[in-house]
């Protein structure tokens, strides 16, 4: 009956994310009266997964499953919840988990919600709060299956320390053919940079920015801040950066503790996607701009007078706090 | 006699080289799911004590990801040949969209007709047209600007038996071979797979830049171009929207002098404490 939670690792070691979401399943689980299980797939150290509230880990060691398989790793948590007899199931809402819960919920006829901000409201029936319409508005979802999966958008519930012993349990599912009928050739992923899904703080900048060979400075800022880059829209459709900054209602959507907005007008369809920030800063030379209704901080100013100006300040900064 | 005659017959058409002779010679059959969305600069108001979503004064467009991905069936149809149609899910107010589809240059158009109620519901309405239409290839949205649920291509997938492929950025078809290419946190990864196949699709696939409005020449075929409706299957739901709500208005903004910017650093560290 525990609650089931789908913990995410990459090369052995767990992510943000899979603590996140441990620590919403335990809160959940403390509201059905049951415990937490959590299924890792060739992650180590299980352990850390106790500090979250996580009971029992289910240890996936499959050289198979060395990449992630969206039908083999659903196929592995279908398994998984039927052993345990779970009822509930979180995952995180990361490309991956995006991935495979809608195959997931076809597999145990699961309800599924996604962009999931909260803990539920009620569990009989379960009713959880998530959003809509790219963050224009919440939506209140109930859920009516036996099975429910709640897919937890990333930074809506936060780290919550609730230290438990937990055991381990290696398991291996019976995968099929069928769960190996897509192929991973090749990966291209930059090593050393912050994602967006992942980032504390994200900078990004708009087309105020002039052109692509003055992004020097907001890299500059992003390396000081440990943050991700990203763009509005007319800058990657422009080319003056990649198509994967580009943030927004039709782009990536951000989630980050500060979001940074440098030269960037604040059109509704760039607010709808960033609005889940929690703390928002704005650089513009406009004061009339339409982001500095939805910021929380602004400077009004030529944006290439301030930015550098920030950085060597933040460098100051973070060297006399360390 | 005559079964050894069927059966080298039989053995004929079960060798792969006619086969794969058959499949590139057969069109490929696209479907592309269009979702029926509020333009994307709507204000999102609620009706019936926040139950119901106040389609007053709001314009609807096709869903932006499923635009995407309609652009790149054009180009299989023109490139090497291939069927498009287009579904939705959805009452007789969608129709527009489906003929704006239409006049982007699908072949025909099916409207299944009941409202879109849950993404599983929806999935098994177009499960059903794809099953009966024998399609090769399932084009869907990452995911619709209204509902975001991000489920309806994954569960078709589940429901068919297909390949399913999501966040796709690029696709090549040969024969019954896809290689497909997948945004992933931080990247992307380039994966290889087999006819049937599902994917929900974004902005990649192919460029802003790409995308076609309609002209009048495609305005017009589309009004002689099948629009075809059929009844729903019956099935349950697993989830209800049963209220709304709109986010807090925002408190107001505290702007920093320009030549102040310590106190900017002051604030997100003292204040917001998010440095
Ligand atoms: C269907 C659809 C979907 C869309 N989806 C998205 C989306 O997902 N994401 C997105 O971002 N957009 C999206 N858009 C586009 C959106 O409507 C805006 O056009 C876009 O966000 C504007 O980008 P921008 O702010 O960079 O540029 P602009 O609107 O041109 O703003 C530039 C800003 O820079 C400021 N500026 C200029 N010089 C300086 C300087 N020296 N210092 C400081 N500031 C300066 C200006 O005052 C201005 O406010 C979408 C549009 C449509 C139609
Ligand atoms: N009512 C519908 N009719 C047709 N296709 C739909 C419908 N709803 C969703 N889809 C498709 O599924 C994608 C993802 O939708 P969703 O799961 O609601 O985020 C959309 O981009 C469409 O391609």
């Amino acid at each position: 009956m525990s609650v089931l939670v789908y913990t995410e690792s990459e090369e052995g070691q767990f992510k943000k994310t899979a603590f996140e979401v441990a620590s919403y399943a335990k809160g959940v689980a403390d509201m059905l009266g049951t415990e937490v299980t959590a299924i890792s797939f060739n992650a180590q150290s299980a352990g850390d997964l106790g500090k979250y509230g996580v009971s029992k880990v289910l240890k996936v060691n499959d050289e198979k499953l060395q990449k992630f398989n969206a039908k083999a790793y659903a196929d592995a948590i279908k398994q998984a919840a039927e052993k345990e007899g779970s009822k509930v199931i979180v995952v995180s809402q990361s490309a991956n988990a995006k991935y495979l819960a809608p195959l997931l919920a076809v597999q145990l006829e699961a309800g599924y919600a996604s962009n999931v901000v909260a803990l539920p409201e009620g569990t009989d029936p379960l009713q959880v709060k998530r959003t809509a319409f790219t963050n224009k508005a919440f939506n209140f979802t109930k859920l009516s299956t036996d099975v429910k999966i709640i897919g937890l958008s990333k930074n809506a519930f936060g780290l919550k320390e609730n230290q438990t012993d937990a055991t381990e349990e290696d398991f291996s599912p019976s995968l099929s053919e069928g769960d190996f009928a897509i192929n991973v050739v090749s990966v291209d992923k930059a090593a050393d940079k912050v994602t967006i899904a992942d980032a504390e703080i994200v900078v990004s900048g708009g087309r105020g920015l002039k052109g692509p060979e003055n992004w020097g400075m907001v890299e500059d800022l992003a390396e000081t801040l440990g943050a991700a880059t990203a763009c509005s829209k007319p800058v990657s459709d422009m080319g003056w950066r990649p198509h994967s900054e580009h943030v927004g209602q039709t782009g990536k959507p951000v989630a980050a503790n500060l979001y940074i907005a440098i030269g960037i007008s604040g059109a509704i369809q760039h607010l709808a996607g960033v609005s889940a920030s929690k703390t928002k800063v704005v650089i513009n030379n406009d004061p009339e701009a339409p982001f500095f209704k939805a910021a929380d901080y602004g400077v009004v100013g030529d944006a290439f007078e301030i930015v550098p100006k920030l950085t060597e300040k933040l460098k100051e900064f973070k060297a006399g706090n360390s | 006699m005559h079964a050894q005659y069927f059966s080298s017959v039989f053995m004929y058409l079960r060798n792969p080289f006619i086969i794969f002779i058959y499949k590139i010679l057969r069109y490929m059959k696209i479907l592309v799911c269009i979702s029926h969305v509020p333009d994307t600069t709507s204000k999102i108001n609620f009706s019936e004590g926040d139950t119901k979503f106040d389609t007053a004064g709001v314009q609807f467009v096709i869903n932006p990801n499923d635009e995407f991905g309609l652009t790149r069936a054009m180009w299989f149809k023109e490139k090497q040949g291939a069927t498009v149609d287009v579904v939705n899910v959805g009452g007789t107010e969608t129709e527009p969209t489906l003929r704006k589809a239409l006049a982007i240059g699908a072949d025909s158009a099916i409207r299944v007709n009941t409202p879109a109620t849950d993404g599983i519901y929806v999935a098994k309405q177009i499960a059903k047209v794809a099953q009966d239409g024998g399609y090769d290839l399932i084009i869907a949205g990452r995911e619709s600007i209204d509902y975001n649920g991000g489920m309806v291509p994954g569960m078709v997938a589940g429901l068919i038996g297909a390949n399913f492929v999501n966040t796709c950025i690029g696709l090549e078809v040969e024969g019954n071979e896809a290689t497909a290419i997948r945004e992933i946190d931080g990247g992307k990864e380039t994966l290889k797979t087999n006819l049937p196949l599902v994917i929900g699709t974004q902005k990649g696939i192919v460029q802003e830049s790409d995308l076609r409005i309609p002209n009048m020449r495609g305005i017009m075929q589309a009004r002689k171009k099948p629009l075809n409706v059929v009844e729903p299957v019956d099935t349950a739901t697993h989830s209800e929207a049963v209220k709304f709500e709109k986010p807090k208005p925002k408190g107001d903004i505290k702007l920093v002098d320009a030549d102040n910017l310590d106190e900017l650093i002051n604030l997100l560290h003292n204040e917001a404490k998010v440095i």
